[in-house]
């Protein structure tokens, strides 16, 4: 069969106009779904992601990586206030808390996972952080763009942009998100200098330690651990966090309710 | 046409005061809120949202519930009703300020409330609620002052309402929409992740909406020359009826979904609300008391003659009111709330400098209703005479 110069403009033709309409339709009704999966093939850029191997952390440990991530953070400690008479009492500390990152009970920090048989597993303590979701509920709730998501995959907060109606508390799905329901500062003994402390009204939460990141130092978390937390680039093959992952098998928290969280965890 | 505000009996200056006493007294509070912070409310990391969302959910099904009296008329011609869409227009305006007011009390920033709009954000609901309450509350100001004085002139209300009224209708029930999905989509709240949702919040405010509005009709026949009609209030009663029924069906699809399919992640706030979770259950009695008082009092409202009588309406219309805030008020916050995504029970009850502020917001919606309601009798009542 041959096909003569008429015929062929005609199909290449069509065939252009379909290429580009479908792409255009796929634009139209799932955007940036294309260009997902496009990146799924070769990554671009760097996905920050963490693994907790539990079978390495012990609760000393785990108090010691909460330590150091509330201090360089300057998150308030509602128990050692600067003036002592300031106390708050327990009941309004459960509610005030801030917690960036803090150790939990297995069956709390996976509900539904739990079965009778593996209470060695309950008394471990599992750290809990921000799960720099892939796809953060927090982020499509936010009326301000005060929490949004970069390049990277980090989950930032705009403390200065929030205006404190904690939608994206009722949004997150892992508790990982504190207010500020009263003025912090009284209850920072130590500034810590390099990072900022917060007002009364607004949200926040752990950041990954971005401002470490981007120096190329390792969250305080990770360097507090004795090698149990691990951080690195999901999209790089040779970086631990993919081995190791390779390797293991591990979990996370509520999957299933499609946000992708990036903080793994080997039990 | 606002003069009529400012001339009344000693009764209708005695009620102002007492309205300005309860927002003179909120205000002070919120002052208290502003220096400390949130805090001095009940809420918590856990329970983040409270007793002023609630009222918010609650009051913009009030406001949606106008429509039940506007579109009987401009749809289907149905002309009792001529005589009170401005009574639902107005309450709606009311309903819809004290919704404004009562999301700004709740924000730890106020003075940052613009970010909303100065970085608008399509993906958040937030957004969406914050415009279609906003279009609402323009949309019933207009068009009930427009009707009203065309009525107070006696000449036929001028054409470029029209549209506005037809936009209203649809308008209605979107507000009452875009609220329910500001729960029903977010992916960790079990109790909320529904899609009855937001029908269960349209029914449950056609039936409390038009209770208001007739407890409302009762009191303005009762003070004023105006009497608001006897086939208009029987015809609300008959709305409020199908509604309450409708609810209280919607709620049993919602109970038998949770537990025949047996998923912890929903059954769990069912079980906090009515039995207790964990040894602590304090919302028991009062949902209870609310989903065993709607279905009665829905099942008393089939009744022609306990509709007929305006006595038993009026209580049975109270009870409407009562149940369905229980159950949306405080029954839907914090039942979306407890228990916490991990599974913990921390409990949720408002503290008196919140009660105080909520009271002071109300106070702020009842002087706006107080004053409308006023301007719009006694335009009715010069027209009478």
């Amino acid at each position: 069969m041959s096909i003569d110069r008429r015929e062929f403009i005609r199909i290449a033709g069509l065939t252009t106009f379909f290429g580009l309409g479908g792409k255009a339709a796929f634009e139209l009704l799932t955007p940036g779904q294309l260009e997902a999966k496009m990146a799924q093939e070769a990554p671009k850029g760097t996905r920050w992601a963490m693994v907790v191997d539990m079978t390495k952390l012990d609760a000393d440990t785990a108090k010691k990586c909460v330590a150091a991530c509330h201090r360089i953070h300057n998150v308030p400690d509602l128990n050692n206030p600067v003036n002592p008479k300031e106390k708050v009492d327990p009941e309004d500390k459960v509610r005030w808390e801030i917690k960036w990152i803090w150790a939990d009970h297995f069956h709390n920090a996976f509900p539904g996972f739990e079965q009778p048989y593996q209470q060695k597993l309950d008394h471990l303590p599992f750290l809990l952080l921000c799960n720099h979701c892939e796809n953060p509920p927090c982020v499509r709730v936010c009326p301000t763009k005060a929490t949004f998501r970069r390049e990277d995959g980090i989950v930032m907060m705009d403390m200065h942009r929030c205006i404190g109606c904690r939608y994206c508390m009722a949004g997150c799905p892992f508790g990982a998100r504190s207010f500020n329901w009263q003025d912090p500062r009284p209850f920072v003994k130590e500034v810590f200098p390099d990072y900022p402390t917060r007002e009364k009204g607004v949200v926040e939460k752990c950041t990954f330690c971005v401002e470490r990141v981007e120096k190329g130092l390792m969250p305080a978390c990770v360097l507090e651990s004795k090698g149990a937390l691990l951080f690195g680039d999901l999209n790089s093959p040779k970086s631990n966090v993919r081995q190791v992952l390779q390797q293991s098998y591990s979990i996370r928290r509520k999957p299933h309710l499609g946000t992708n969280p990036q903080v793994y965890y080997i039990v | 046409m606002l003069e009529n505000a400012f001339t009344g009996s000693k009764r209708y200056y005695l009620l102002l005061a007492v309205l300005g006493g309860m927002i003179a007294v909120g205000f002070v509070v919120y002052l208290y809120q502003l220096s400390f912070g949130l805090g001095i409310t009940g809420l918590g990391r856990d329970v983040s949202w409270g007793f002023y969302i609630a009222q918010l959910t609650y009051l913009v099904g009030v406001a949606a519930s106008g429509v039940m009296v506007v579109l009987p008329y401009y749809l289907h011609n149905y002309k009792a009703f001529g005589r009170i869409t401005i009574l639902g227009e107005f309450l709606a305006v009311a309903a819809v300020t004290m919704c404004l007011l009562f999301v700004i009390v709740d924000l730890g920033r106020p003075d940052r409330m613009l970010n909303i709009i100065k970085y608008p954000t399509p993906n958040s609901v937030l957004f969406w609620d914050m415009i279609v309450l906003n279009t609402y509350l323009i949309l019933n100001i207009v068009i009930g002052w427009v009707v009203l004085e065309s009525e107070r002139n006696q000449v036929a209300p001028p054409k470029w309402v029209k549209p506005l009224i037809y936009l209203s209708i649809p308008w209605a029930p979107s507000i009452h929409t875009v609220t329910a999905f500001l729960y029903s989509g977010l992916p960790g709240r079990g109790y909320w992740l529904t899609a009855v949702m937001a029908p269960r919040f349209l029914s449950s405010a056609f039936a409390a909406g038009p209770s208001i509005l007739i407890l409302l009709a009762l009191l303005v026949r009762k003070f004023t020359k105006f009497d608001p009609g006897k086939e208009q209030i029987q015809t609300l009663a008959k709305i409020v009826t199908y509604a309450i029924l409708i609810n209280v069906f919607f709620f049993f699809c919602e109970v038998f979904t949770v537990f025949y399919s047996q998923i912890p992640d929903h059954m769990l706030h069912f079980k906090y609300l009515f039995v207790g979770l964990d040894g602590k259950g304090q919302l028991v009695p009062i949902m209870w008391f609310s989903i065993v008082g709607m279905t009665i009092t829905a099942l008393l409202l089939v009744r022609p003659e306990n509709r007929a009588n305006e006595k038993t309406l009026a209580i049975l219309c109270g009870m409407v009111v009562l149940t369905t805030y229980l159950d949306k008020g405080l029954g839907l916050m914090t039942g979306g709330f407890v228990p916490n995504p991990l599974e913990r029970v921390v409990e949720y009850w408002p503290t008196i400098p919140e009660a105080l502020i909520t009271m002071g917001v109300y106070g702020i919606g009842l002087l706006i209703l107080t004053v409308l309601y006023k301007v719009a009798v006694s335009v009715k009542e010069e027209i009478k005479s």
